[in-house]
């Protein structure tokens, strides 16, 4: 991975925030903190990590990911736009009513969206069903889920956890989005998830620790998973909550806040 | 007398069978193989076999996620925790998402061995029928567990298919046909209409042939599918004859009698009256102890039905 790549990816990046900001502004509605955070691992997702096929949605063997924290969908469908999913224009119609991109992920109304997701904490066991699948397959598709730190605190996602370890599902990755807020506190104010990693590890995964923002970091993080067996992987991305929006990042209200007024220029501009 | 045949044995030779014609069907367990008889396939066919531990939730997610890729999951466990438990996973994974999750719960309603209200599912087809995009369906006996099981193998989309743990009489010859959202008449009659669902039609059947001999004519019908429900067959029900009972192994809130009254009272109103579990838990006891203390016996159909034409 050369220079250029990286300077590449980040400038995608900023590409994908840009839509971001403007779509939710635009809608007037959804999740501004947690679809910024979740931007840089997206990236790396879609234009690095993943065997995919923006022209053929449904190819059987693509890989596979799925949003668990759903609510970040406006960063999913502004990063499936500029993968080439589908056009850029179709982003002012989020959330509206008989339009293709909902609130959260619908796998019926999207392409490219491979899970719907909404309600918390259950991604997980979905990934950790396709995962299997592929294996009864023999193929060799491989399975992300991106989680929020938040949504750890669902139970569910422990049983997901204890069958992949049990099961050694090796072609299945969790990323974790942990950016510390969730939507009414401090995640660690709330019900500390502490420590993390050890969790992990006790449930048979294989655990790599990344910087959330640094396409490099990510980058050897998903190599890395990629190259583990025997064992599930989970990225623990360090990341910041409305990353790249000076007066959004690691504030609690910008969970399920949208720029308006002044607040849109100036977050396009630091944008630039 | 007809034959008897616990339907959990028919649960699990249906699902060996089908997962033995159809690679791409997979049968889900959360620890309780071994009562629900899917350990039939378990023990003869474990590559079609997934246990997942008691994790319900989880259950039903890993079903989503290998009906993403193909496959048919037949996640099955006891109706209570197939049911009220996973409801927000149901919700979200197998009906949102419009996915061939096909879920079995078994020991449904009162007969579960005595194991008492926790056991005793008395509202998962309420629960079920709330859910956009559910099928659900109720067999009567072995032979229609077996084709339920082989139509929801073979149409698109999320079921949930309610069973019991016992013994039940056969009521269907092998050639039976089943057709999801018909309904089907046993008997014919002008008097009254008994509507039966589940284990419950064989009563209703018998309860009818007891009006028979007492000169009431009284049309039996079988309604395994509550959703979609087959609301020409209610409407002319409600049209020809004087009255309607419905009788389920179920609360008389939110399953066939609701179905049937919610029908009835908007295409063709008529006197109802809906037999099953009163808005009740249950308590554990022999499982015809519980069916005659609800009134959930040939007799007690035949009574009511008596009582409603003379009202």
């Amino acid at each position: 991975m050369g220079k250029d790549d990286i300077k590449k990816l980040e400038e995608t990046a900023k590409k994908i925030r840009r839509s971001i900001v403007e779509t939710l502004s635009s809608a007037k509605a959804g999740h501004t903190g947690g679809s910024l955070s979740v931007t840089d691992i997206l990236t790396v997702l879609y234009f690095k990590e993943m065997k995919i096929d923006p022209s053929r949605p449904d190819w059987e063997d693509r890989d596979r990911f799925v949003l668990s924290k759903g609510h970040a969908s406006c960063g999913l469908y502004c990063a499936l736009v500029e993968r080439g999913y589908f056009a850029k224009d179709l982003l002012s119609t989020f959330d509206r009513t008989d339009g293709c991109l909902q609130g959260h992920p619908d796998m019926h109304k999207t392409p490219g969206v491979d899970m719907s997701t909404g309600s918390l904490g259950q991604g997980l066991s979905v990934g950790a069903g396709m995962a299997a699948g592929a294996r009864l397959l023999k193929k060799s598709f491989r399975v992300f889920v991106v989680l929020g730190d938040g949504e750890v605190q669902e139970g569910q996602v422990w049983e997901a956890a204890m069958y992949a370890g049990h099961n050694k599902l090796d072609n299945l990755t969790a990323i974790i989005d942990y950016n510390k807020l969730q939507l009414a506190s401090r995640v660690q104010d709330a019900i500390d998830l502490e420590p993390l990693a050890d969790k992990f590890r006790a449930f048979k995964w294989n655990v790599i620790g990344a910087d959330g923002h640094s396409i490099e970091s990510l980058c050897k993080a998903f190599e890395k998973a990629r190259k583990n067996k025997g064992r599930p992987s989970v990225i623990i991305a360090d990341t910041v909550k409305g990353k790249g929006i000076s007066f959004a990042e690691n504030k609690v209200e910008w969970h399920v806040r949208v720029p308006k007024g002044d607040e849109i220029a100036k977050a396009l501009d630091e944008l630039k | 007398m007809s034959e008897m045949k616990a339907m959990r044995d028919a649960v699990g030779e249906a699902l060996l069978d089908i997962a033995q014609k159809n690679p791409k069907v997979v049968v889900l367990d959360a620890d309780v193989c071994t009562s629900t008889k899917t350990c039939y396939v378990r023990d003869k066919l474990p590559s079609q076999f997934l246990e997942i531990g008691i994790a319900e939730a989880n259950m039903i997610g890993i079903s989503a996620g290998l009906a993403a890729v193909g496959f048919i999951p037949f996640p099955v466990t006891f109706a209570v925790f197939a049911s009220s438990r996973v409801a927000d996973q149901v919700r979200m994974c197998a009906a949102h998402a419009r996915l061939n999750v096909k879920i079995v719960g078994s020991y449904g309603g009162i007969p579960t061995g005595k194991a008492g209200a926790t056991h005793s599912s008395v509202e998962d087809i309420a629960i079920m029928r709330a859910i956009p995009n559910m099928q659900i369906v109720i067999p009567a006996d072995g032979v229609e567990v077996k084709k339920v099981i082989e139509a929801a193998a073979e149409i698109p989309g999320p079921f949930y298919i309610s069973t019991v743990r016992c013994e039940v009489p056969t009521i269907f010859p092998v050639d039976h046909k089943f057709i999801l959202g018909k309904g089907v008449v046993l008997q014919d009659g002008r008097d009254i209409t008994v509507i039966g669902t589940g284990m419950m039609t064989a009563r209703a059947k018998e309860a009818g042939e007891a009006l028979k001999k007492k000169g009431i004519s009284a049309r039996v019908v079988h309604m395994p599918t509550i959703k979609p429900i087959d609301r020409e067959l209610i409407k002319k029900c409600a049209e020809e004859t004087k009255g309607i009972i419905t009788i389920e192994n179920h609360s008389v809130i939110g399953g066939l009698g609701g179905a049937v009254a919610e029908v009835a009272c908007e295409a063709s109103p008529c006197r109802i009256k809906r037999l099953g579990i009163p808005d009740t838990f249950v308590d554990s006891g022999e499982d015809e102890d519980m069916f005659a203390k609800f009134g959930m016996t040939a007799d007690a159909i035949a009574d009511a039905a008596e009582r409603l034409l003379a009202s």
